[in-house]
């Protein structure tokens, strides 16, 4: 057996995690496993909680999706108690959650992943980060600097909290919105637009016609598709079907409750995470020539699932991406383009969002009755569906949980992705930071 | 100079680091003065050299100013990089909740490891029942959660979940200054909230659940509204430390217009929130008693430091 290669933490991803390569006698990859070394537990201690309680326990799931699980959670209950929320509530949800996703994917565009581009894959470690960009672009440090904030801003100056929200709540949410909050905060979502727009032409120019040679390599697999569409097949983040697609681009729909007819969970001895799996497509294999039952989530996966973007402007991108690169397309680097394209819906739907005096109506929660009962609620979280499963016992006190967040769906796709990365970069024993650094490039698409 | 600094999350989900990121356009001031060794979440410094040729049973820490640290320990990993970062480290911050008092993911510790697997992997509807992970590549859980200081010895700390910008910043700043101590004041949640306090509820007798909305005018300011202990419903503010909307602003959960659960934590050391507070609704003309599922949610953010522990088993009726 030959030398093993031990990337350790994977770095500008979300928690602890490494790589592990093995090389055989001739220095080529025999395998390569991306090990994942934690749980958190949330479907265990949650058990026992008020169901009410849910939406500000399981927020705490995820420091940069907090509004994700926040959304989801309250769906959950919702159904739980089988009530429908007032339309303003619904609107106010679905406006929080797309701001906080603006200010998501400004963070792992340009603090977690542009650093690779703009630095170059193989610039020395210590300027190959965000600091990096600070020194070599400060104007545009500054503007994303600026935006981040700004989206936290928004949030907090109306719900309170931008991190770990407690303004969703079953049947509603805690507070209604004033005329003048809508109007402020309808400025702010302006500029967001703007931004948003600058954010993918900067983004065209300097990283996607620049790095053409990486794209069309780097972590590339042949795998299907989850995500979420509205009643006529737009991508929406907050409500719809969930749409599961082949590799050939050859799809099934099922409605929240189905989850479980079509989606498997296997759990690999080598990390914590479990494996989640299209149950209907035979027996799970992550055979980089031949998977089967492999599919990925997050962006590029809801980018290829979707018939349509909802809105004007994220629409026209998607037109002159699929120009390019066709629908299913399996580059894994266009992770970071559709995130874009995504960036610019959320902006414009906040916008549209606050334009609609309703929202501003103060019938923001319907009244709830603690009773037994199960219900899913899902929505699509900046990694992926979200799908949050919660029976409750006839006091409303939790006694079963079930969560497929975001990122677990893709930990077979990373796994083959760098497996895939390794396999082509590294022969004959000879590799170097620089390569290595590509093989985690082959991960930060996913954004774990 | 720079202020050296090594930071790690550990048993955590970003959300301190993101609150870092948080401080807005000061921050972009306040890079230029640190120099980062180590950040998991922002740069690629790798525990056993760049193309992890090191040795696998030392890890590459250089002597640092300052060690910010979020999170609780959950697995051997962990808590054997907090040990070795306390040996390079002039000062050690611990960040968030987590890292202060075990947070949210210390509710795990009121059951056994073996109980949380058995949900994990053989308990959950999508999940084809297997055996536990385990694998020279994944490190083997510590026993429970544990918050920083039941380890190591703690220099600072930032609790909050998440911590507020101000105070990340304010305390960076202090050491930048040459300063060796920082702490938060000593003030309770109610010390800074507005809400009109009659110290009397005004319906005695049992709490209520968060399934119905707060009575407020939402056209009216915060100082129109009334208590939330006194309208019925729990708030952990009078057991709670204050600071959760930095140096001026109003308690932020009280901005959403719903109850504090305490993420800051107990306001001095040694504290006892649950007991504290069953104290604070009695004074008040409310039954403690009635509070739904009392010991996880007044522990929510403290879970470590044993004060969330497995219950002894019930003794079986004949």
């Amino acid at each position: 057996m030959g030398k093993t290669i031990n990337i350790q933490p994977v770095t500008r991803i979300e928690g602890h995690a490494r790589v592990v390569i093995q090389l055989d006698d001739s220095g080529n990859v025999s395998d390569a496993r991306f090990h994942v070394s934690t749980s958190r537990a949330f479907e265990k201690f949650c058990e026992g909680r008020p169901v009410e309680e849910m939406p500000r326990i399981v927020c705490h799931i995820c420091g940069i999706c907090p509004w994700a699980h926040s959304s989801a959670s309250a769906k959950a209950t919702d159904a739980v108690f089988g009530v429908t929320p007032p339309p303003a509530a619904i609107k106010l949800r679905r406006l929080m959650q797309a701001i906080a996703y603006i200010s998501d994917k400004i963070l792992h565009f340009y603090f977690l992943s542009a650093p690779d581009f703009v630095m170059g894959p193989d610039a020395d470690y210590s300027v190959r980060n965000v600091m990096g960009i600070v020194n070599q672009a400060p104007d545009i440090a500054k503007k994303v600097v600026h935006a981040r904030w700004l989206g936290a801003h928004l949030i907090e100056s109306f719900a309170g909290r931008a991190i770990h929200p407690t303004f969703n709540l079953p049947g509603g949410v805690s507070k209604p919105m004033t005329e003048s909050e809508r109007q402020e905060l309808l400025k702010g979502a302006q500029e967001l637009l703007e931004f948003s727009k600058f954010s993918i032409e900067f983004a065209k120019e300097n990283v996607f016609a620049k790095y053409e040679d990486a794209i069309k390599s780097i972590g590339v697999i042949n795998v299907g598709y989850i995500g979420t569409v509205a009643d006529d097949g737009s991508l929406d983040f907050y409500d719809g079907k969930i749409r599961l697609m082949k590799p050939d681009g050859s799809y099934d729909d099922f409605a929240y409750h189905e989850y479980t007819d079509h989606i498997g969970e296997k759990v690999m001895p080598w990390s914590y995470p479990k494996f989640p799996y299209a149950k209907k497509w035979g027996n799970f294999s992550m055979d980089l020539d031949n998977p089967v039952g492999i599919y990925r989530s997050n962006c590029l996966a809801r980018i290829n699932v979707a018939d349509k973007m909802k809105t004007p402007l994220a629409q026209a991108e998607l037109e002159e991406f699929r120009s390019k690169f066709g629908r299913p397309t399996h580059l894994t680097l266009l992770y970071h383009y559709a995130r874009l394209i995504e960036m610019l819906q959320n902006a414009e739907e906040a916008v549209q969002l606050l334009e609609d005096p309703e929202i501003a109506s103060p019938d923001i929660r319907a009244k709830v009755e603690p009773k037994a009962g199960r219900g899913v609620g899902c929505v699509e979280a900046p990694r992926g569906t979200l799908i949050h499963d919660y029976e409750c016992d006839e006091n409303g006190l939790i006694n079963n949980v079930n969560l497929i967040v975001g990122t677990t769906h893709n930990q077979a796709a990373i796994n083959m992705s760098v497996k895939q990365a390794a396999s082509t970069l590294i022969k004959d024993g000879k590799y170097d930071q620089g390569i290595l650094n590509k093989v985690e490039m082959a991960i930060r698409p996913y954004d774990p | 100079m720079a202020l050296k600094i090594w930071e790690d999350w550990f048993n955590a989900c970003s959300g301190c680091e993101i609150s870092i990121l948080n401080i807005g356009d000061p921050l972009v001031d306040l890079l230029p003065k640190l120099e980062f060794v180590h950040c998991t979440a922002l740069m690629d410094h790798k525990f056993f050299g760049q193309t992890g040729e090191g040795d696998p049973s030392a890890m590459d820490i250089p002597e640092v100013d300052v060690a910010i640290l979020s999170g609780g320990i959950r697995n051997e990993e962990m808590k054997h990089e907090l040990e070795e970062v306390r040996k390079k480290a002039k000062f050690l911050i611990a960040l968030g909740s987590c890292a202060c008092y075990g947070g949210v993911p210390a509710m795990a510790n009121m059951w056994t490891n073996e109980e949380v697997f058995e949900k994990l992997y053989r308990g959950c509807v999508s999940t084809e029942p297997s055996p536990n992970p385990s694998d020279p590549n994944i490190p083997p859980w510590t026993d429970r959660v544990y918050a920083l200081d039941e380890i190591v010895k703690v220099d600072i700390y930032i609790p909050g979940c998440p911590p507020h910008p101000d105070w990340i910043a304010d305390a960076i700043t202090a050491l930048i200054e040459g300063k060796t101590e920082w702490k938060l004041p000593e003030r309770s949640v109610c010390d800074t909230c507005p809400l009109i306090r009659e110290k009397k509820a005004l319906a005695s007798g049992v709490i209520k659940r968060s399934t119905e909305n707060l009575t407020f005018d939402p056209n009216e300011p915060l100082d129109k509204m009334r208590c939330i202990n006194e309208q019925g419903f729990l708030c952990l503010g009078p057991v709670t430390l204050a600071g959760c909307a930095g140096k001026t602003g109003v308690p932020r959960c009280i901005q959403a217009r719903t109850p504090c659960r305490g993420c800051f934590g107990p306001i001095r050391k040694g504290a006892i929130p649950m007991v504290d507070m069953i104290g604070a609704m009695s004074s008040i003309g409310l039954d403690a008693k009635t509070v739904v599922d009392r010991r996880a949610i007044m522990n929510r953010y403290i879970g470590g430091q044993n004060r969330l522990r497995p219950l002894p088993a019930r003794p079986i009726k004949r």
